[in-house]
């Protein structure tokens, strides 16, 4: 049943892991390096089309996603594209599932941005066959289904930059686009700002308005021509579906952004803005990207505090914004903030009403195939990992039961930054962060440069400036396998994992080539 | 699997018959004991269930969310403490949540011991990190209270870098579970790290609290708190615990007390308890208490407690010790907690106890030397080194003499600010009269 058990040839990549050359009947090209692989030739262009085709009056509304899907064409083995503005809030991904199950429309490709808990009635449909596979990511219950070798395809996992590549190298050809929006108007124009699904921005929807060869906007607040800003141009729509409700705003943005009260997270923060500030990364002008998990925002409010204790500033950070991103803007710590989602109430009324609250896309932040990108731009990155090995390789997707629990994210896409930086604890309850090998590769060591634990900071020795600028700082500066050993006294030395042989999932790396995979474990 | 040694220490105690029994169950024996926690929340803990039999050999039944990685490890410690305690026939059951070895071990020998009275006790070995001797002096800023039966609270504590860190047996543990805290506070004694904060357990009120001292004692424990304490006599009688236990072990390394002061009638005897021994360096106040015995409701400003909070200063500066405050329990008011420990340190305290790592810093910085009081303390060392060098006996500052006293608080400063961080070492090298450090 799995495409990969029997047939698949593999090959150790260059990061020493064995892929395989062939993912669901498509070839694919093994993980060669960071920025080896470069493809030639053309991009993939869709469809053209032609504005004869469509209403003059510009009204392109359809009665129903049913019938939109119907007009769109709906039919056995396309993929359909949603975005994850929505978070765990989504109405509008399970309804395109229920509507082509019940016209028994079977093996579909589901090719959202990314997938949340409220996502996970979709097992029915990858077990009826109405869902051949999912490329995107594989969270929660979706993540289990998945590693226990249920579905019938084999999983893509990409990041947010390698979503939109993986687009424009026609690697994924998107036949129904459902872009979910808290408001547009009939033509197609479509925000994030207003309505009360607002969620900031739909730059995760974009490649998909732009490639698609059939594109349906589902509002459940639809105003007056003109829709602005039009975050998503209605001249890539070709339907508009007015329902009763696109999304649960409590579950999309919360109400407020708590700092984590997690004694043991906080100090990770403030180890992580310490060393920041010893190695001199935090100086006037500078940049900086958090995300939104408790350790990080806590990270962004000691950034603040030296800052305002220095009397400076910095130029830009990009977000996931949050209230404390919006104060650090509102008080001139910050000039400008390069949004990619907004995780808060504050966050979209700042998008809304701020001009140096900028919304941002996969293409502008992450893209492969761009010529440049912003995440390579930034002074520091802090992000999480589930696991980081000796070599600094780290993961991200699995924990180290082998179970998919996560997706990538903009995560790969950040490791370019300047100075990436890891604070995570040293083991959980039991389990070590820190191994011999991480369980999945999802970022290359070599982009790693600081791991930051409450027993101590390991700097990658390919990074000799940084070791250089902490001599003497006085903070607790360990080696990783320092580290590592530390863990195993207090953990005990974990048992090698035992996986099966069949392939559940691939691990792309940022340019489409395939760095590591997901094995099937027994359930 | 990490390495645990079996060490047949014996500590008997006297108010508890020990009967040695080899893998014999007494008569309680066909009913099933607990010890652990599975609450929704409990992490870095296991509840294990152990059903004695009289045949049919181990049988040995674990989940845990960390089974791919430790599950055999789990397993095989199981089985060692079963056969430590030479048990040949039960149903052991474990739900683990990803306790570490010292904590599982606790937790098996605490299930073990409701069955049989057994003199053995299985140890987990001592961090070599931990063995370290604490001087009568050194500050205490910030004791960092952690309930003793919650691991998960545990594992990370000295990495906060509290100045000390209080395993707790008394308030913060049930009823119910306090002789398995005992285990899991003795097994923390040995295996997790303490990273140099000063190593203390609050024992239970005396007479209970005197057993506690069996478990703990033998594992490098610096400083005792002794909670509820009203008179010298209670002290001797830890004193003499102590002794005892020390005796039969063949060791004498010095043990500090810490009295709490938490009644009426403990404030009266203050002085009296803050010279009762020699090894006591501290004495602190437990307002929560106190105000209940005084029938008062605690107030933010603390006017119920401004005469009981000055006796014990006074007692401890006349007994020549460390007068501590008692804990701010709103963990989420970090502005109420500095305004708290400027008015203790004022009132002549030196220290809190603390009930959350968050709390730590805010100790630190405000008890610590303020940068004005290091400038004069520079100062006046610095004219009394002059003064030395030319052989005078009077040492002046502008207009004002200095004397012995003067001279020796300023040095207390220097040497705390130095320890801390806030001065340099070669402060003398560039002291230039006005500068000063922040």
């Amino acid at each position: 049943m799995n495409s990969m058990s029997k047939s698949a040839k593999l090959v150790v990549n260059a990061i020493g892991r064995s892929v395989p050359t062939e993912v669901n009947g498509k070839p694919v090209v093994p993980y060669k390096g960071v920025g080896k692989h470069k493809p030639e030739g053309k991009k993939f262009g869709p469809r053209i089309s032609s504005c004869t085709d469509f209403p003059e009056d510009g009204n392109k509304l359809i009665s129903s996603l049913k019938e939109a899907l119907l007009k769109a064409g709906l039919k056995d083995g396309m993929t359909i594209s949603t975005h994850h503005h929505f978070r765990n809030g989504d109405l509008v991904a399970v309804q395109i599932f229920d509507i082509a199950a019940e016209l028994g429309v079977r093996n579909l490709v589901w090719f959202p941005s990314a997938s949340f808990e409220c996502h996970a009635p979709l097992t029915k449909y990858l077990e009826d066959g109405t869902i051949h596979h999912i490329e995107g990511s594989m969270n929660g219950q979706l993540g289990r289904f998945t590693t226990e070798g249920k579905m019938k395809g084999v999983g893509v996992l990409r990041s947010h930059g390698g979503r939109y590549q993986a687009v424009q190298d026609g690697e994924v050809e998107i036949d129904i686009a459902v872009i979910a929006a808290p408001s547009a108007d009939f033509f197609g124009n479509a925000n994030g700002v207003d309505g009360s699904a607002a969620c900031g921005l739909l730059g995760f929807a974009l490649a998909d308005s732009q490639y698609a060869d059939k594109v349906i906007v589902v509002t459940d607040n639809l105003v007056p021509f003109p829709c602005v800003p039009w975050q998503i141009q209605g001249n890539y729509v070709d339907y508009v579906v007015k329902v009763d409700q696109v999304g649960i705003p409590s579950k999309i943005v919360s109400g407020t952004t708590e700092v984590t009260k997690s004694p043991d997270r906080l100090l990770l923060a403030e180890m992580t803005a310490k060393f920041c500030e010893q190695a001199g990364i935090i100086k006037d002008g500078f940049s900086f990207q958090a995300g939104a998990g408790g350790t990080s925002l806590a990270i962004g409010i000691y950034f603040a505090e030296l800052l305002k204790a220095k009397g400076m500033k910095a130029r830009f950070a990009r977000g996931g914004s949050n209230k404390y991103l919006v104060n650090m803007l509102n008080e001139g710590l910050v000039d400008y903030i390069l949004d990619g989602q907004t995780f808060d109430l504050e966050g979209v009324k700042s998008m809304r009403e701020n001009p140096n609250h900028v919304n941002t896309s996969p293409f502008t932040s992450y893209n492969y195939h761009g010529k440049g990108n912003f995440a390579s731009m930034l002074d520091v990155v802090i992000l999480g990992a589930t696991e980081v090995d000796i070599n600094f390789n780290a993961n991200v997707v699995t924990h180290s039961d082998g179970v998919l629990l996560h997706g990538i994210g903009g995560w790969q896409n950040c490791l370019f930054a300047k100075c990436t930086i890891l604070p995570v604890p040293l083991f959980r309850d039991r389990i070590p962060v820190i191994r011999d090998e991480v369980t999945t590769i999802c970022g290359p060591g070599e982009l790693i440069d600081v791991i930051v634990t409450e027993r101590g900071i390991a700097i990658n020795p390919l990074r000799k400036d940084l070791i250089e600028r902490v001599k003497g700082s006085g903070l607790l500066i360990k080696t990783i396998q320092e580290l590592k050993d530390e863990a195993e006294k207090i953990c005990g030395v974990p048992a090698k994992q035992k996986f099966g042989k069949d392939i559940v999932a691939v691990v792309k790396w940022v340019d489409g080539t395939v760095l590591d995979v997901v094995y099937k474990i027994s359930s | 699997m990490v390495k645990l040694r079996s060490s047949p220490a014996r500590v008997g105690t006297l108010s508890r018959l020990v009967v040695y029994l080899s893998g014999i169950f007494n008569d309680m024996s066909t009913t099933a004991v607990f010890a652990g926690n599975k609450g929704e929340k409990d992490r870095s803990d296991c509840f294990v269930s152990l059903e004695p039999a009289t045949s049919g050999g181990i049988k040995i039944e674990v989940t845990s969310k960390v089974k791919s990685l430790y599950g055999e490890s789990i397993t095989l410690l199981c089985k060692d403490v079963l056969n430590f305690f030479g048990i040949e026939h039960a149903t052991l059951t474990v739900e683990d949540k990803g306790a570490l070895p010292f904590v599982l071990a606790a937790r098996l020998e605490a299930a073990i011991k409701k069955v049989i009275q057994h003199e053995k006790e299985y140890l987990p070995g001592m961090l070599t990190e931990n063995q370290y001797v604490t001087v009568k002096d050194q500050h205490r800023f910030s004791r960092l209270y952690l309930p003793g039966n919650t691991p998960s609270l545990m594992i990370n504590a000295g990495t906060h870098k509290p100045n000390a860190i209080i395993l707790d047996l008394e308030d913060a543990v049930a009823v119910e579970k306090k002789d398995e805290a005992r285990y899991l506070v003795r097994n923390a004694l040995c295996a997790l790290n303490f990273m140099g904060a000063e190593r203390m357990v609050r024992i239970n009120q005396l007479p209970a609290g005197l057993n506690d001292l069996d478990y703990i004692i033998p594992h490098n424990v610096n400083v005792v708190l002794v909670p509820k304490c009203e008179s010298a006599q209670q002290l001797h009688e830890v004193n003499n615990r102590i002794l005892s236990i020390q005796t039969r072990l063949k060791f004498n390394t010095t043990v500090w007390l810490m009295p709490i002061i938490e009644s009426a009638l403990g404030v009266m005897n203050a002085f009296e308890i803050a010279k009762a021994t020699s090894n006591v360096v501290a004495m602190a106040i437990g307002l929560e208490d106190y105000t209940a015995d005084l029938g008062v409701s605690r107030t933010p400003e603390g006017t119920e407690s401004l005469f009981a909070r000055s006796m014990i200063v006074n007692a401890c500066k006349a007994a020549g010790i460390q007068p501590i405050d008692s804990v701010f329990s709103d963990v989420g008011d970090i502005e109420g907690l500095k305004k708290n420990v400027l008015q203790s340190k004022a009132l002549g305290f030196e220290g809190m106890g603390c009930i959350h790592p968050r709390q730590i810093n805010v100790m630190h910085e405000n008890f610590a030397p303020n940068g004005d009081e290091i400038k004069k303390a520079k100062k006046i060392l610095v004219a009394f080194d002059e003064a030395a060098k030319k052989g005078l006996g009077v040492v002046s500052l502008g207009t004002k003499m200095i004397d012995a006293p003067v001279v020796k608080r300023a040095q207390k400063i220097i040497d705390l600010a130095l320890a801390m961080g806030k001065l340099p070492k070669n402060w003398k090298d560039e002291f230039n009269g006005d500068e000063q450090y922040e």
